[in-house]
């Protein structure tokens, strides 16, 4: 599914912040990418979602090399996959039903199609009674449910997460864990980037470990 | 893998609540674009795309009106041919001129033949070189003023070897070279309008993308995110050029009427000060102030293609801007 041989990356003529990276994440797996702040995370995520480079070596995401990958092929790996970000990106112009319902609604879907579906997505995960609102009066946990089920509408190939319990008490952090589970059940892949151990530790789940610029992993 | 905590194998389960009672078949989308309004400087944008609209179409109204005008005065200049007869010392000039008249009365294609009497071409000279001057002893010029029959075609160079057989020292003026130079000069005064027009939809266009490159630039995470979602570049590029097409429809109906606002103004103004002698003046050149359906097809033509050049203008910019991030 994601593919990475000796792939490294540098800004500028800095130095590699990612060096050597070798490893696959195979069709309906379950990781953990982890590490110190500061480690690459964030940057491993965005060479997954093709929003960077690398400076050197292979990638290839669902079998298409993607060294030259742009226009519609671009768009429809990225189709592909669900990402939930850090800071959640929410529009803040749009309401929550507005925003979890984007990813349908920018595949020039009738709206009428996949109404019943986000709704049910958002009384899933407890925003059912927050689907008018808009981002700016949802609370940090409220925003991270949101950004997840906007990840999940698409039923994603792949889901890439950037610290999904990050602003969650560890109730809301089990249950949002679960249902990233249930999700790899239905044949999902996902990828959780987390520094959260007791996160980790609730799982038997391969781990992918960065530390300075290079990739351990502990199956 | 396995869960180590058996809470967490139960499967989430949908909430059930007060959402339950939402109605799922009215729509819960609210028509919002996806770039917001608010982002983009759309007040500053509309107001310079009036101001350039308005300057367009009041320089297309400008070449209207005087092109209608030199049409007019063409139309006038080429009913009319004049006969001019100098005063020799060995023939009678008054039987000459009665000559000349009778020549051209028996052409096909004159309707009449004026002539002008002494004191009546003294009249014509009078503006030039005052009154009281006894221009009775000058040998001034006399004058036949023919007017041509409608439908009807003239052969000017044989009406005029007839003359030059019947009185020598008498010229036929069929004011070509007016016409000609009104002609010239009114096309001049096209090509000059269409130029500055030209000029205000490439300021517009450049207008356009500045305030484009501006709002992508105050817009980038919403870009960053509508690609990460699995939009294409043709899906965000629409999303600006929908927006920009309304601020230039904006712009142009705004600064379109105001130009026809003061056209119509002016021709009110025109009609109030008709009766003055510089109100005659002013119609003599522009004739009645109405720019006729060709002014104002040509203020929508220029309200239209700003809109348009707004809106490809803004889908190009975007693209450009997309394939450079990409």
């Amino acid at each position: 599914m994601v593919r990475f041989e000796s792939v490294g990356l540098r800004y500028g003529m800095g130095p590699e912040v990612l060096r050597d990276l070798t490893f696959a994440i195979e069709p309906r797996s379950f990781q953990f990418l982890t590490g110190p702040s500061g480690a690459g995370k964030t940057t491993l995520l965005r060479l997954i979602l093709l929003a960077l480079k690398p400076t050197r070596g292979f990638i290839s995401i669902f079998d298409e090399d993607v060294s030259h990958i742009g226009g519609e092929a671009l768009t429809s790996v990225r189709r592909r996959m669900g990402v939930v970000f850090q800071d959640f990106r929410l529009l803040d112009h749009l309401t929550t039903y507005e925003n979890v319902a984007l990813p349908l609604r920018v595949q020039g879907k009738e709206e009428a199609s996949y109404r019943s579906e986000v709704v049910e997505l958002l009384r899933w995960v407890g925003l059912g009674e927050r689907m008018h609102v808009l981002p700016p009066v949802l609370s940090g946990g409220e925003k991270q449910r949101a950004a997840i089920a906007r990840a999940l509408i698409v039923r994603p190939e792949l889901l890439l997460a950037d610290e999904p319990t990050g602003n969650v008490d560890p109730n809301l952090a089990r249950r949002l864990l679960r249902l990233f589970i249930e999700l790899n059940r239905l044949g999902t892949s996902v990828l959780i980037a987390t520094h959260d151990l007791n996160l980790m530790d609730q799982v038997d789940a391969r781990r992918l470990v960065l530390g300075e610029g290079r990739l351990h992993i502990y199956d | 893998m396995t869960m180590t905590d058996d809470r967490a194998t139960a499967v989430p389960q949908p909430e059930t609540g007060t959402a339950d009672s939402e109605p799922a078949t009215a729509s819960l989308r609210r028509d919002q674009p996806l770039v917001p309004a608010g982002s983009i400087s759309g007040r500053a944008l509309v107001t310079v795309i009036a101001i350039l609209t308005f300057l367009a179409a009041l320089t297309a109204c400008g070449a209207v009106l005087m092109a209608r005008a030199s049409s007019d005065w063409r139309a006038d200049v080429a009913r009319e041919m004049t006969i001019q007869v100098r005063p020799t010392s060995q023939r009678d000039v008054e039987a000459d001129v009665a000559k000349a008249a009778d020549i051209a009365k028996a052409t096909p294609g004159i309707a009449s033949a004026e002539i002008y009497s002494k004191a009546e071409a003294e009249r014509l000279l009078e503006p030039w070189l005052g009154s009281n001057l006894g221009l009775a002893e000058l040998p001034i010029p006399r004058i036949v003023v023919l007017k041509l029959a409608n439908g009807r075609q003239l052969d000017p160079d044989g009406l005029r070897k007839a003359l030059a057989a019947a009185v020598p020292g008498s010229t036929l003026d069929d004011h070509h070279m007016w016409i000609t130079r009104l002609a010239a000069m009114a096309n001049t005064v096209v090509v000059i309008g269409a130029l500055i027009v030209g000029l205000v939809l490439v300021a517009t266009a450049l207008a356009v993308a500045f305030a484009t490159r501006g709002a992508m630039a105050g817009n980038k995470e919403i870009v960053e995110v509508l690609h990460f979602v699995g939009a294409d570049d043709r899906f965000i590029a629409r999303e600006f050029q929908a927006r920009f097409l309304n601020l230039g429809l904006r712009g142009g109906l705004i600064g379109g009427l105001g130009a026809v606002a003061l056209i119509m103004l002016l021709g009110m103004l025109a009609a109030v000060w008709r009766s003055s002698a510089g109100g005659e003046q002013i119609e003599a050149l522009f004739g009645a102030f109405s720019i006729g359906w060709e002014g104002y097809a040509a203020v929508l033509a220029i309200a239209i293609v700003v809109a348009l050049v707004t809106a490809v203008m803004s889908r190009v910019t975007v693209r450009r801007h997309l394939h450079d991030i990409e």
